[in-house]
């Protein structure tokens, strides 16, 4: 006979609710990369304008995103929880450590990684998203310039860096939680895996390039 | 003292008992053979502790080949030490150099008390194993031993996974202090098999249980575990219990 415990307080539950909400938000990150990619195309913001309007106004949009907020809240706090458990789990530490024999150090450091990421995270969203929410709330959507917001913000150097270790973190963060959602979902396969390794590293590469590209092209006034 | 021997300094844990506070002493190592395993060199220091008078340092050990799973020092910052697939009695004095200093410490996880120095508790991983259960299998006339066809892939896996002997090095090796590798392991070994599969969701369930109740930390996937494990024991064992959990508790 088994006991079975609750599936969400056991370690493996709370492992896959990790992986789970951590592919959402990766899911969530193509979109964001995509749209903002519209600044690429150079015409003054105004496709890309017409993309952010979209995306901040359309209702199917507004729905994902608070399934996107309750998918990050839970997976900070699944992360928590987790963490205060490990912590627990080894109350002396180990005197001399050789954790580069065995394994990468962004896989030990996923929690200053996302503690970096939530940080950055808070910046990013008071520079654009409550502005972008007042602007919807207050029936001015329509007149409300992202781009223009987007120039204003990477005019100072500091922000620009602050950016940059933000992307680079997000980087490492899902160069390892990429793959590692796949094994904790129970897909480690000797054909497969390698493959899902792949797709991770030249998905964490690509999509933080994008991203790291924008302020920096701002800043430089490569686009205008 | 010929010549080739070495002389080392260890930095060991000395611990009286489960509840008293441990620290380092140091201790010197001479006329070491360089083709002294790791546990005879603690042999020659013992030796020299007790005719001097002094206590000697506690260690697991027992088989001395690599099979038993007993010795568990955490050698320079990784269990069983720097090499690959061996465990702490198949580490040889040759890959160290005269006049290191080598820190020992004991394997550490609220789950593995000291009992003194090096020596652990590792019962937890006893209860573990308890908490899987049994197989059903039909006593009488002993069958025909290919009566039940195992496919080759699935038997070499359970093989592998069968492989683990429970010395703890997973647990140690993780900086989360998980149990994960060992526990998946010994679910896989079972699973794999049809002796196995009439009990595998029971099994997965209670086994988990137990492993949490234990205090045992969470897989982050660093993949320390199976780098260190002196019997090569797989990460796809922890995707296989994952499958089996997530399917046990779905159903």
């Amino acid at each position: 006979m088994s006991e079975k415990s609750f599936f969400l307080s056991s370690s493996i539950g709370k492992k896959i609710s990790m992986g789970l909400t951590g592919l959402f938000l990766i899911s969530f990150l193509i979109v964001h990369v995509s749209v903002n990619s519209c600044i690429f195309i150079n015409d003054g913001g105004i496709t890309f304008n017409a993309a952010a309007h979209f995306m901040a106004t359309n209702p199917l949009i507004r729905l994902i995103e608070i399934g996107l907020f309750a998918g990050l809240i839970l997976h900070i706090i699944f992360a928590l929880l987790l963490t205060l458990e490990n912590k627990k789990a080894r109350p002396i530490g180990y005197e001399k450590i050789n954790g580069s024999a065995n394994s990468n150090w962004y896989s030990r450091s996923m929690g200053i990684l996302g503690s970096l990421l939530l940080i950055f995270l808070v910046v990013h969203l008071a520079h654009f998203w409550i502005d972008t929410k007042i602007a919807v709330f207050t029936g001015k959507a329509d007149k409300h310039n992202t781009f223009n917001e987007m120039k204003e913000v990477f005019s100072n150097w500091y922000i620009v860096a602050l950016y940059l270790i933000g992307v680079g973190s997000l980087l490492f963060h899902i160069l390892h939680g990429f793959q590692s959602a796949f094994q904790t979902l129970g897909l480690n396969h000797k054909k497969y895996t390698p493959i899902i390794k792949k797709i991770g590293l030249w998905f964490s590469i690509i999509v933080c390039l994008l991203f790291a590209s924008m302020p920096v092209a701002i800043f430089t006034e490569l686009i205008k | 003292m010929s010549q080739g021997n070495m002389n080392l300094t260890l930095k060991v844990w000395k611990q009286k008992n489960k509840n008293e506070k441990g620290r380092f002493e140091t201790f010197d190592a001479k006329g070491i053979s360089p083709d002294m395993s790791f546990l005879e060199m603690f042999d020659v220091v013992n030796e020299h502790l007790i005719s001097s008078g002094k206590e000697p340092i506690a260690f697991d050990h027992d088989c001395r080949e690599g099979i038993c799973g007993m010795c568990s020092m955490y050698i320079n910052g990784r269990p069983h030490g720097p090499k690959q697939g061996v465990t702490t009695c198949q580490l040889h004095m040759r890959s160290f150099k005269d006049g290191d200093t080598i820190v020992v410490e004991p394997w550490r996880s609220a789950a593995f008390p000291v009992i003194k120095d090096l020596a652990v508790d590792r019962s937890s991983f006893d209860r573990i194993m308890a908490s899987g259960g049994f197989v059903s299998i039909n006593t009488g006339n002993a069958k025909d031993a290919n009566n039940i066809l195992i496919p080759k892939y699935d038997a070499d896996d359970a093989f592998n996974a069968a492989a683990c002997i429970g010395c703890g090095a997973c647990v140690a090796a993780c900086k989360n202090s998980s149990a994960m590798l060992f526990v998946s392991a010994k679910v896989s070994q079972l699973a794999l098999l049809p002796q196995g599969k009439i009990e595998k969701r029971d099994r997965v369930l209670n086994m988990v249980k137990q492993m949490d109740e234990e205090g045992f930390g969470n897989c982050t996937n660093t993949g320390a575990c199976e780098a260190e494990c002196p019997k090569s024991i797989s990460l796809e064992n922890i995707a296989r219990m994952n499958r089996e959990y997530l399917k046990a508790s779905l159903t």
